[in-house]
């Protein structure tokens, strides 16, 4: 993707701006050019198989990178008037949980075992100044709790992590998270490991908490029906790349890169052949850094031929378009 | 709670069309753990992953078993694995007891029972070559001819002859699962039970090992018992459906039956509960999903369920 449209500045109406990101390990490359914006209020998702540099992405703008992966690009926040990916540690730390905060899939490796649930929650408000005094942050950290619609938050409040099943826990999560008002939310998969009925209720507070604060949301997920009800828009990444870009409605039902549409179809159980196969995307997702050169799903995409071992470059908008030479629109296949 | 006998029994195979023997039928099943103790002198009290489970599996059957964590899913089926010792109850498969037997008198279950789990990268053994993961089965039973059985199932399960000499970590998780379902099915067995198989799969690698175990139930003429959180994919695998909670049976019934018109409360809440693309599309949030599963719950209980559950790791 290019960023053809001019930057926008720090107090423009982008809370979140990533332009040309890449992350590599220095041999290999893990993601390659990603550009995309996310105003107030606005709901994104990313969508994208395990390698496909989803996480990669959420974790470079959060600045936590594993020390052999490096980023480049620009990364912008609104009402931060310095680049992200170029930031000190100490500028970036300052920002991380306060500015923009982060749920992540495994709540029991997220959260610190050794520590109360409710001094996890004032850990954060006392960090970043929002309450000066360990008793204010106390009861903040309990109202928070039942915020996130955990029942008796005074009993949940002085438990350890492992005393509270999966679902309790990523609320704990999402309290942490939620805590000092971010401009951004990002939450990685975070309910996968949870049950059906506990999910619904998870999404729906991530929904309200991010509708409460007009804050962005990036959420990061494999399953498309749990981005399509959480979701404004949608991202869908392959091999490191972003392929197509759209609005929730129009990407589900005209998808034009031939990835989404072979997700699409590998995902809706209900549409079966006459033998009762499901469609399916032949082969499988490469290791990262091993994708072909050109354009990434040449080697599994049906309308694949020579003409896309070039990168097809970005057709469309950077809210809307698509990275294929044969869109599924177009005549070829 | 349903009578779990109701309905089913009327049920017609669903491939033949006739009505074969039961492959199990299990009465009054229980199987619990000890906690850890709380008083010195007094017994350590126990928690009960199955309590009093009946049911009946025919020959032929795809028989879904659906439950959220902690439900006692996987319990029961490594019991008709014979992989956990039931604390109370029966199984019987085709007829004789297996509860209760010492293991070295499994062996008429080792020979028509095979499983395959949920993470393939645990359940295969990283430091053997993938031949002799698919053999070992076959040499444990005294299976004549191995190296041609192994060839011919990498086949079956759709990978390259030159998979045999490589080792697990050297496949992606779809692979692994192919390698698991060809040991599994080497000693070819009658029944597979499955434990999850394709919920640690990228979804466009779990439609094709949802297509290959359809194609190989229906070659091999396999009886399938399929374990999993995830309605909708036990749906789409399953004639037949059981629904568990807190260690029983809520709800059985053909597939359709019960996504389309389901009985008890439960059931009702955890189809409302999944998100899909077509609720999506027509507008259905989060919001949205919490409200109709809270309404045909008739009020929000999962809250409460997730309030009373002790967390169960390791699953």
């Amino acid at each position: 993707m290019t960023a053809a449209e001019p930057f926008a500045t720090p107090d423009g109406p982008d809370v979140l701006r990533v332009s040309g990101l890449h992350v590599g390990t220095g041999r290999d490359t893990l993601v390659e050019d990603v550009s995309f914006s996310v105003g107030p209020g606005e709901r994104v998702g990313l969508i994208g198989e395990s390698g496909s540099g989803k996480s990669l992405t959420a974790l470079a703008i959060m600045g936590l990178l594993a020390d052999e992966l490096h980023a480049s690009g620009d990364v912008r926040l609104r009402g931060v008037d310095h680049e992200l990916l170029t930031a000190g540690e100490a500028e970036r730390s300052a920002l991380r949980g306060d500015t923009m905060s982060m749920v992540f899939q495994e709540p029991m490796t997220a959260l610190n075992p050794l520590m109360r649930v409710e001094r996890q929650i004032a850990e954060v408000l006392l960090i970043h100044g929002t309450r000066r005094e360990r008793a204010a942050a106390a009861a903040a950290a309990r109202d928070l709790l039942a915020a996130v619609d955990l029942p008796d938050p005074e009993r949940i409040a002085r438990r350890y992590p492992h005393q509270l099943s999966g679902g309790q826990r990523q609320r704990v999560m999402l309290a942490i998270a939620l805590a000092n008002g971010p401009e951004l939310l990002i939450c990685d998969e975070p309910t996968t490991a949870l049950d059906v009925t506990v999910q619904a209720q998870m999404l729906r507070l991530i929904v309200d908490g991010v509708a409460d604060r007009d804050a962005a949301l990036l959420f990061i997920s494999h399953d498309l029906a749990v981005v399509a009800t959480v979701c404004d828009r949608v991202l869908v990444m392959y091999g490191g790349r972003i392929v197509e870009a759209g609005e929730v409605r129009q990407l589900l039902t005209r998808p034009q890169h031939p990835y989404t549409q072979g997700l699409l179809a590998a995902s809706d159980l209900e549409a079966v052949d006459a033998l009762g196969h499901l469609p399916t995307i032949e082969g499988s997702v490469p290791p990262g850094g091993r994708f072909p050169d050109g354009c990434v799903f040449r080697n599994r995409c049906p309308r694949g031929d020579e003409r896309c071992t070039t990168w097809p470059g970005w057709t469309g908008t950077e809210r809307s378009g698509y990275a294929c030479w044969y869109p599924i629109g177009s005549a070829h296949g | 709670m349903a009578d779990p006998m109701a309905d089913r029994s009327r049920v017609p195979d669903a491939d033949t069309g006739v009505d074969a023997g039961p492959v199990y039928e299990v009465a009054g099943l229980e199987r619990s753990f000890p906690q850890p103790r709380t008083r010195l002198l007094a017994p350590s009290p126990r928690i009960a992953a199955l309590a009093g489970v009946s049911f009946e599996v025919r020959a032929g059957q795809r028989f879904g078993i659906v439950g959220e964590s902690g439900s006692g899913k996987s319990t029961l089926l490594r019991c008709l694995g014979g992989l956990e010792p039931a604390t109370a109850g029966s199984i019987r498969f085709r007829g004789r007891e297996i509860v209760g037997k010492r293991e070295r008198r499994l062996g008429f279950l080792r020979r028509d029972v095979q499983l395959v789990f949920q993470d393939p990268m645990a359940s295969l053994d990283p430091r053997m070559r993938v031949r002799h993961i698919v053999r070992e089965p076959l040499v444990a039973q005294g299976t004549p001819g191995a190296d041609a059985r192994v060839a011919e199932m990498l086949e079956a399960v759709g990978l390259d002859p030159a998979a045999a000499g490589r080792f697990p970590h050297q496949f992606s998780g779809g692979q692994r699962q192919r390698i698991a379902i060809a040991r599994a099915l080497a000693v070819r067995p009658s029944v597979l039970l499955a434990d999850e198989p394709v919920s640690a799969l990228d979804v466009s690698v779990r439609a094709q090992i949802l297509n290959l175990l359809a194609d190989l139930v229906q070659r091999f003429e396999l009886t399938l018992v399929f374990v999993s959180h995830d309605l909708s994919v036990v749906r789409h695998v399953c004639d037949t459906i059981t629904v568990m909670r807190d260690g029983g049976i809520v709800e059985s019934g053909p597939a359709e039956q019960l996504w389309e018109r389901p009985r008890q409360p439960y059931t009702r809440q955890l189809v409302a509960a999944v998100p899909t693309l077509r609720r999506a599309l027509s507008g259905a949030g989060p919001a949205e999903l919490v409200r109709d599963a809270a309404a045909t719950a008739g009020g929000d209980r999962s809250a409460a369920a997730d309030e009373a559950h002790d967390p169960k790791d390791g699953r």
